[in-house]
């Protein structure tokens, strides 16, 4: 599903954000990205949502080169991920299932579908109860739901998560990393990028740990590679 | 494209202080250009009745053939500058002498010869209203050998010329000064929409919206906008004319914009809305494009 080769990024002011990367997610993957701060994670993900371009290496979502699309190509790229960040990125002025309904609308959707669709996607997050508030009315963790319904509203293969659970509490961290298990579950691959250890030891998903830049360890390397590390 | 004015109408609402300002600028920058607009129409009309008037009279000699002197009125109505010719007998300038110079009527009326000369009347054609040509065309017609002298209001032809180029050239500089002023206040309103659209327009593109879909509500918005500002320009253009033309008597017969000028005016205030958004929306998505780090690639 995910395919990246030979992956550098370095920024025109000269910081190199990544250093040949080099990995493959299969279908119905969840990995974790970790590492500390200014690692790489966010630029990985960057580039797997056409944000950013490679400076070198190629890069492929569902078979297809991100690393070269333009204009309305990467937005066609968008509609088939869901994404999701650590500040939610809803918009202030529109209700939860206003927002929902924005992912549609931008794809042409017809209208009394939108409706049902958001409404059910909400139910699916468990805000069903929730879908006329604004953001601005609901809970951290509410809100990433939100998001979340956002993200799954065009039934996308991959969820691209960049630390969704940075800014909430324990417990809200947990329903959320539930709710993203059982999207994996039902199919769709997560990438999720996170420096919270505790929710990577919590299970047995496969890690990808980055450093300056490169991948410096893959539980998948491990898992496959016989004899002492 | 209900959704896109929808888009458009909900920006409204969203931000009613900074679409007032909007407008509002657009609408005094056309104001003020509307407000020269209308002193130029007025100047123009009064410099045309004036020019109207631009006559070279050529003074004939007496006993000239006729034969020669409807060659020669053929010859000189054929010159570029020239828009008509009139030939004044003897007794049509007496005749006229007689009808207006009032004071003088009873010196021409015991006259046993008449001392006015046959002349030619000549009209010249608009774009040669001026001083140059006027000049030029006399300057020729002393080039007739029965064409004894050739007079015109040089110095009023002369005064005429200067304040014409002057009311060109103060038109301009404020025209130019009333464009820039415009400019950066729109430069502004721009870039404030920008700031407060950034997030929006990124949340849009993450979520998949095409280029022209992002576009679409905020040219629409623009355009409104824009329209509205010069609907508002036109309205206090008529305002202060009328208030203007109240002020005196001597005023009554100013003009104001014929309508197709009036939209004009209300075009161009859409076109600024549109071009501004369409510059702000479009440098802010080639921006937010990735392009910003391809020199790194
Ligand atoms: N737009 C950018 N311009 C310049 N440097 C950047 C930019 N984005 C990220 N970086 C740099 O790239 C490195 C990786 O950043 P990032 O991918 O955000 O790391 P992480 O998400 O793991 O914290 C950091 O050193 C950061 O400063
Ligand atoms: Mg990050």
């Amino acid at each position: 599903m995910i395919r990246l080769s030979h992956v550098h990024k370095t920024f025109p002011n000269g910081a190199v954000a990544l250093r040949d990367v080099s990995f493959h997610v299969a279908r119905g993957e969840f990995v974790f990205l970790t590492g500390h701060s200014g690692a790489g994670k966010s630029t990985l993900l960057k580039l797997l949502y056409a944000e950013q371009r490679p400076s070198s290496g190629e890069v492929r979502v569902s078979g297809h080169v991100v690393s070269g699309l333009k204009g309305d190509a990467i937005a066609r790229l968008r509609r088939r991920l869901g994404i999701i960040f650590q500040d939610f990125r809803l918009l202030e002025d529109r209700t939860a299932a206003e927002n929902v309904a924005f992912a549609l609308e931008v794809t042409g959707a017809r209208k009394d579908a939108i409706a049902a669709r958001a409404s059910r996607v909400l139910a699916q997050v468990g805000l069903a109860s929730k879908s006329r508030a604004y953001p601005r009315e609901l809970s951290g963790g509410e809100q990433q739901r939100v998001a979340m319904a956002r993200a799954l509203v065009n039934d996308p293969a991959i969820l691209l998560a960049d630390e969704p659970t940075g800014n909430l509490d324990e417990r809200a961290t947990r329903g959320v990393f539930q709710l993203l298990r059982d999207i994996n579950a039902g199919g769709t691959v997560v990438v999720m990028a996170t420096h919270d250890l505790d929710l990577v030891r919590q299970t047995e998903y496969r890690t990808i740990e980055m450093r300056d830049g490169a991948v410096v360890y893959d539980s998948a390397d491990e898992a496959s590679a016989p004899g002492p590390q | 494209m209900r959704l896109l004015f929808r888009e458009a109408l909900l920006s409204f609402r969203r931000a009613p202080v900074l679409s007032s300002l909007s407008i509002t600028t657009i609408a005094f920058s056309l104001f003020t250009i509307g407000l020269f607009g209308l002193v130029a129409i007025n100047l123009q009309r009064a410099l045309e009745g004036l020019e109207e008037r631009v006559e070279i009279v050529a003074f004939i000699m007496r006993g000239t053939p006729a034969e020669s002197i409807a060659q020669a009125s053929q010859d000189i109505a054929a010159f570029p500058e020239v828009q008509d010719v009139g030939y004044v007998s003897e007794e049509q300038a007496l005749a006229r002498a007689r009808r207006e110079l009032v004071e003088f009527r009873d010196a021409y009326r015991d006259l046993q010869v008449n001392p006015l000369p046959p002349s030619l009347e000549l009209r010249l054609k608009p774009g040669f209203r001026d001083a140059a040509h006027v000049g030029v065309v006399a300057e020729r017609l002393r080039g007739f050998s029965f064409i004894e002298d050739v007079r015109y209001g040089r110095e009023w032809i002369q005064r005429l010329d200067h304040l014409r180029n002057l009311t060109g050239i103060l038109g301009l500089v404020i025209g130019l000064v009333f464009a820039a002023v415009a400019m950066v206040i729109i430069g502004v309103t721009i870039r404030l929409t920008l700031l407060q659209r950034a997030r929006e327009i990124h949340i849009m593109r993450l979520v998949g919206a095409t280029n022209w879909f992002i576009r679409g509500p905020f040219l629409l918005e623009g355009a409104l906008k824009g329209t509205l500002g010069g609907l508002l320009a036109v309205a206090l253009c008529y305002g202060g004319f009328l208030i203007f033309r109240r002020s005196a008597e001597s005023f009554n017969g100013l003009l104001f914009f014929e309508p197709w000028q009036a939209a004009v005016i209300v075009a161009f205030g859409t076109l600024m809305g549109l071009g501004g958004s369409l510059l702000s929306v479009g440098r802010h998505l080639r921006h937010m494009g990735g392009r910003a780090d391809r020199r790194a690639s």
